[in-house]
C-alpha cells in the first residue's frame, strides 16, 4: 500500500517543564505543519502543566547515533578520569578549591 | 545462520540484563511484529474506549461529572496517541496501523464491545476496566522496549485519577436512592466478568505468554494480575456495600487470596470474533470519523503547503 501524500509529518516534542530548566523530549506527534505541531503538542504533552515553553521538530530531520556504537563512541571516556575534579589530591588544609 | 544466532544472543542478553530495546538496536523479526501486534493492540483500545464512555459525555448528571469525563476521554486520546508513536518507532506507519483497525483486521480490548447502558456504567468502567487496565499498565511500565515503556510511565501517572473517580461515582450511586444502589449493582454485574476477561485467557492457553515472557516484553502472567485485581476489588467492593456477582468467590485462608469461579470463555471468544454486543458499531463508528475528517487532513496539508509557499516568496 503506498502511503497517501496528504498524510501529516512526524514531529518530535519537547517541552520545558519550567523557566531555566531543559526542553526535554517527551514524545511525537502528526500535525501539518509546525503552528499546529506546537498546538497539538499543549494538548497531547501539557494536560497537567508540565509546560512552559515546547519545541517541535520534524522527526525527519533528526540524525541519531547508533546504540551499537556506543562503545567505539563512549569507550573512550571511560579511562580519562582526570577530568573529573575528584582525581586530584589536594593539600591538607588548602580552602575553597 | 550463525550471525544471526549471534545476534539475537545479544539481544537476549541485553533483555536478561534488563537494558531497555531502542528502536535502532537489532532485534528479531518476531520480537518486532510481537510489539506492534500488541502495542497497537493497546492504542486501538485507547481509541476505541473513548466511544462507550464518550456516549454519555453530554448526559452526565452535573456539570462537575460532566467535566471530570471529558478530561478522562480526553487522556484516552492522548494515551492511544503515545502508542501509536511507539509502534512507529518500529518502523510501521501510522496510517497501516489505522487502517487495520479500521478494517478490522486488528484488535482491540473486547470489553469495549459492550454498550455503556446507564449513568453507572460509566463509574463501573472506570473503576474496574480502568483498574484492570491499571494493574496491566504498571506491569508495563517495566516492558522491555524502550518507547513503549516510556509511554506506559506517562500513561500510569494520568491513569489512576480514571479509576478513581469511576469508584467515586459507584460510591455515591450506592449510597443513593434505592434506585441509584440497583443501579450501580446492575452495573457491577455486567462489567464484573467482562473485567476479568480483560486479563486475557489462562496462561496455559495463552499463545503468545510465554514468549513475551522470555523477551521481556510481559513481567507478570495473566493469571497473576487478575488474581491481583480481583483479591483488591473485592475490598473495595466491600467498602461501597456492593455485591461481586460471584457465588463461589470465597476468601481462601490458606493461598491468602481469593477463589473465584469460572470465566465462561465461550463469551470472551465470541465477542473477540466479533459478536459482541456492540462490535460492528464500534468499527462504524471509527470508520466514519476516519473518512468524515479526511477532508480536515487534505486540508490542513493543503494550507501548510500555501503558507510554506508564502514564506518563501517573501
Amino acid at each position: 500500500m503506498s502511503e497517501n501524500p496528504n498524510n501529516w509529518p512526524l514531529w518530535e516534542v519537547f517541552i520545558q517543564s519550567k523557566r531555566g530548566l531543559d526542553h526535554k523530549h517527551v514524545g511525537s506527534l502528526h500535525a501539518a505543519d509546525a503552528q499546529m505541531a506546537i498546538e497539538n503538542a499543549r494538548d497531547v504533552y501539557t494536560r497537567r502543566q508540565e509546560g512552559n515553553s515546547i519545541w517541535v521538530v520534524p522527526a525527519s530531520a533528526i540524525s541519531a547515533s547508533n546504540h551499537d556504537d556506543g562503545g567505539m563512541l563512549f569507550d573512550p571516556a571511560d579511562d580519562k578520569t582526570y577530568r573529573h575534579p575528584t582525581f586530584y589530591q589536594m593539600p591538607e588544609g588548602a580552602k575553597y578549591i | 545462520m550463525t550471525d544471526v544466532k549471534t545476534l539475537e544472543d545479544v539481544f537476549q542478553a541485553k533483555v536478561d540484563a534488563e537494558q531497555k530495546i531502542e528502536p535502532k538496536d537489532w532485534m528479531p523479526d518476531a520480537y518486532r511484529k510481537n510489539l506492534v501486534r500488541q502495542i497497537s493492540q493497546h492504542a486501538h483500545s485507547e481509541v476505541v474506549g473513548m466511544l462507550p464512555e464518550g456516549n454519555w459525555i453530554g448526559r452526565a448528571p452535573s456539570l462537575r461529572r460532566k467535566a471530570i469525563l471529558l478530561a478522562k476521554v480526553q487522556d484516552e486520546a492522548g494515551h492511544g496517541l503515545y502508542l501509536y508513536s511507539a509502534v512507529e518507532t518500529l518502523g510501521t506507519s501510522r496510517e497501516k496501523t489505522n487502517d487495520d483497525l479500521n478494517s478490522g483486521k486488528a484488535k482491540y480490548s473486547s470489553i469495549f464491545n459492550y454498550p455503556t447502558l446507564t449513568w453507572a456504567d460509566i463509574g463501573a468502567v472506570g473503576w474496574l476496566v480502568d483498574g484492570a487496565a491499571i494493574m496491566n499498565q504498571v506491569m508495563l511500565c517495566r516492558t522491555s522496549y524502550g518507547p513503549y515503556a516510556r509511554a506506559m510511565v506517562r500513561i500510569c501517572k494520568e491513569e489512576s485519577f480514571h479509576q478513581r473517580q469511576g469508584y467515586e461515582i459507584m460510591g455515591v450511586l450506592a449510597k443513593g436512592t434505592p434506585e441509584q444502589r440497583e443501579m450501580a449493582q446492575d452495573a457491577l454485574n455486567r462489567w464484573w466478568w467482562p473485567s476479568l476477561m480483560m486479563f486475557g485467557p489462562s496462561d496455559a492457553d495463552s499463545p503468545h505468554s510465554a514468549q513475551s515472557m522470555k523477551w521481556k516484553i510481559k513481567r507478570q502472567s495473566n493469571d497473576e494480575l487478575r488474581q491481583i485485581f480481583i483479591d483488591r476489588t473485592v475490598q473495595q467492593a466491600e467498602v461501597i456495600g456492593l455485591t461481586i456477582p460471584d457465588p463461589e468467590l470465597k476468601w481462601n485462608e490458606e493461598t491468602k487470596h481469593y477463589d473465584w469461579g469460572e470465566i465462561d470463555w465461550t463469551e470472551f471468544n465470541n465477542v473477540i470474533a466479533g459478536n459482541g454486543p456492540c462490535n460492528r458499531e464500534r468499527l462504524a463508528a471509527r470508520n466514519k470519523a476516519h473518512s468524515e475528517g479526511a477532508w480536515v487532513r487534505d486540508a490542513a496539508m493543503a494550507y501548510a503547503a500555501k503558507k510554506a509557499k508564502k514564506k518563501q516568496a517573501a
